[in-house]
């Protein structure tokens, strides 16, 4: 009969797969137009604007130069130890900005949550496009270092993988969005997350290659002399495998390893698809709990 | 024809009450075993109507119990019902904010709500790109935006200022530009929660017309809560009343309205206090004891007619440092109208039970429901005491009602002196 044919129903029990990608698709401008709010607002009533996203990777690299090449004496091989710790920071910002941003997404945004509906997964979905424009401002900083040491007669060059990069750059939003999305769900609930993302993501950075070489981290951790072995810190760490892969084909240094970059894309995947799922399952009701 | 276009079926809506916090990790620990071993939710079943002035023993609540109602389309739904009545989780639940917990919705059309208008505004961002942005929350395409902008604009009133970021904006301004894009969204069910009561009364006026084209004109389904029953009267075919979170009235708008009023005013036509502990008022004065009387009628409870004649008996006993006080009220209609003000002066002892009585003629106030709201001065006009429900009361007119006939308009109703003269040539 033509009474029972309804356009849609809310109800309390949906199918946890039910991710209504088709719904997320309709509201595509929606999402632009969040991108633009981000990009156009950012730098209203700042002196130095855009130059923020130079100084922070610039001066972070300089103080670990510094610190882990100059101090500690880390070696980078033939690269110049500048230009390796600018390519780790760089690559590993990305993913940081992309993580910290969306795992408030619920608590940040929850006066337009309460009162419109739209799919929520737009919000970060935004925020991970807009930091693409931040990223692009610090690759291009990069290039800039890596033609002023190619002219002066330092060995850089990138390696064939290259094509790999925009590949890269997805994969390193996908993982940092999925986490983000899995934290901001939880934080709608223990507010105690907010400030192990803060001190997480800093710990993080120390295990994730980005000063080091992954090989002279994984060499200093196993001793088999004294019986311990604590590579699979950053063997299972797939953070450590982007920032180090990223390095190889931009640099063409370090390593590379068949089970490292399997094991970093299945981790990719999953975290992705587990982040919709549980980010889906919580914007029904987070509302009463926040 | 049965053209039902929202459905709603056996609604309710759970919420735990006190801090969420500590303790939801043992709850959320008992709710998975419980779904593991394919049992409902534990917490599900303790809950009780939510009847905030009573203390309850359970922890959770039910915001909304089982609420049926159909919509059809083109209709116009009025929603009313004190505050905590339900009103807003249930408009929340019907724009997918928050989810039910038991029972479906279902809609044969697209809903939008103007819960709150100006959603999402930027105050960094031009008035023209926050139409688009606020459009694009709403649910409308950059298309769609942009057919309709200079309709938008040209609503709104603020053509000048198009450019300007928002910050630069009067809060009037701020309202009319996030009205004039809700107006011109194109939902199949417009959900509407109290928008009216901002702007000036020129815009106020276009808001509810653009509501009337809405629902008229263009045939769309809307719903619209408030607590402006006039507002409700005029707009709306078909009314729900909620309390406590259930349906109470249903039906024809004029009826729910007089229905609700009925509940919520015409409780106390008297007062009485024997303990002065109890007695309401403040340090200055304390009522014990007010009561509206018909005094000609002396049985308990008598049915005021018309044409009864009306005392307004007050117990009052003073405790401030005033020999002198002005004792006044107003008498209102329970919609809000001001009948007439009437006041005196009294010599009033000091901590001694005082009588006042104010007497009303018979064929004064006309069938209809009434409130008091009384307040006390000093001589120099300092504020004693007030209190804007005092008493409420009905007057009826018994001949009329029983003859069916209507009821004559108007806030009074004198009985005055008519005369012919048929000798005129």
């Amino acid at each position: 009969m033509q009474k029972d044919k309804w356009l849609f129903e809310i109800t309390p029990k949906n199918n946890l797969f039910d991710l209504n990608l088709k719904e997320v698709w309709q509201y595509r401008d929606l999402l632009l137009l969040f991108v633009k709010r981000d990009v156009v607002t950012l730098y209203k009533q700042t002196i130095l604007g855009p130059l923020w996203y130079l100084i922070q990777p610039l001066f972070t690299s300089i103080i670990f130069t510094l610190v882990f090449n100059n101090i500690a004496g880390i070696s980078t091989g033939n690269i110049p130890p500048f230009l390796f710790n600018l390519a780790g920071v760089t690559i590993w910002n990305y993913f940081k900005e992309c993580l910290t941003a969306t795992s408030d997404t619920f608590k940040k945004n929850e006066a337009i949550f309460g009162k419109v509906y739209f799919p929520r997964v737009i919000m970060p979905m935004s925020i991970v496009v807009s930091n693409l424009l931040k990223f692009g401002i610090q690759i291009f900083i990069f290039i800039c270092f890596y033609l002023y040491y190619f002219l002066n007669g330092y060995a850089v060059s990138p390696n064939k993988f290259i094509l790999f990069f925009p590949l890269l750059v997805v994969a390193m939003g996908m993982v940092g969005l999925g986490l983000g999305m899995i934290i901001s769900s939880m934080v709608t609930k223990y507010r105690d997350l907010t400030f192990l993302v803060g001190f997480g993501v800093q710990l993080l950075m120390y295990l994730s290659a980005v000063m080091y070489p992954l090989d002279l981290m994984r060499e200093k951790l196993t001793n088999l002399e004294e019986g311990y072995n604590y590579a699979w810190v950053v063997d299972f760490n797939p953070i450590a495998h982007l920032v180090e892969f990223g390095r190889y084909i931009l640099l063409n240094d370090g390593s590379y390893s068949n089970f490292g970059m399997l094991y970093t894309i299945c981790f990719t995947i999953i975290i992705f698809f587990l982040g919709l799922l549980i980010f889906n399952k919580t914007e029904k009701s987070f509302i009463d709990t926040i | 024809m049965n053209d039902v276009i929202l459905k709603v079926e056996n609604l309710s809506k759970q919420y735990r009450l006190g801090t969420v916090g500590t303790g939801t990790i043992s709850h959320d620990f008992n709710r998975f075993l419980a779904k593991v071993r394919g049992k409902e939710d534990p917490y599900l079943k303790i809950g009780e109507s939510n009847d905030r002035s009573k203390k309850g023993d359970s922890e959770y609540v039910w915001a909304l119990k089982d609420i049926n109602f159909e919509v059809k389309r083109g209709e116009v739904l009025g929603i009313i019902g004190k505050n905590g009545a339900g009103k807003s989780t249930l408009l929340k639940i019907l724009s997918k904010v928050t989810g039910p917990t038991t029972g479906a919705i279902k809609s044969k059309g697209r809903i939008a709500s103007l819960l709150e208008v100006g959603t999402g505004f930027h105050p960094e961002m031009t008035g023209k790109e926050n139409i688009f942005l606020n459009g694009a929350i709403l649910g409308m395409t950059k298309k769609e935006i942009a057919a309709k902008l200079d309709e938008i604009v040209s609503f709104s009133g603020c053509e000048r200022y198009i450019d300007t970021p928002v910050k630069r904006y009067s809060s009037g301004m701020k309202v009319r530009l996030a009205f004039a894009v809700a107006a011109h969204l194109e939902p199949d069910i417009l959900v509407v929660d109290e928008v009216l009561a901002v702007g000036d009364a020129e815009f106020q006026k276009k808001a509810i017309g653009k509501m009337q084209d809405i629902s008229g004109e263009n045939g769309r389904t809307v719903l619209f809560v408030s607590h402006n029953m006039a507002a409700i009267e005029s707009l709306c075919s078909r009314a729900i009343s909620l309390k406590n979170g259930s349906i109470k009235f249903t039906g024809n708008t004029n009826n729910v309205v007089n229905d609700y009023l009925n509940d919520n005013f015409f409780k106390n036509r008297k007062i009485e206090f024997h303990d002065i502990e109890y007695a309401i008022g403040n340090s200055n004065l304390k009522i014990m004891y007010a009561a509206i009387e018909n005094a000609s009628d002396k049985r308990k409870n008598a049915i005021i007619d018309v044409n009864s004649s009306i005392n307004l008996r007050l117990k009052i006993i003073n405790l401030s440092k005033e020999n002198e006080i002005y004792v006044g009220y107003d008498l209102l209609t329970t919609k809000g109208e001001v009948v007439f003000g009437s006041g005196d002066k009294f010599k009033c002892k000091r901590n001694a039970l005082s009588e006042i009585v104010c007497h009303l003629p018979p064929n004064f106030l006309n069938n209809n429901q009434y409130q008091i709201f009384i307040y006390f001065h000093t001589s120099n006009m300092i504020e004693l005491y007030k209190n804007r429900e005092l008493l409420t009361f009905e007057v009826k007119d018994v001949k009329r009602e029983q003859s069916y006939l209507g009821k004559i308009n108007g806030l009074i109703r004198p009985k005055l002196k008519w005369t012919i003269n048929n000798d005129q040539t």
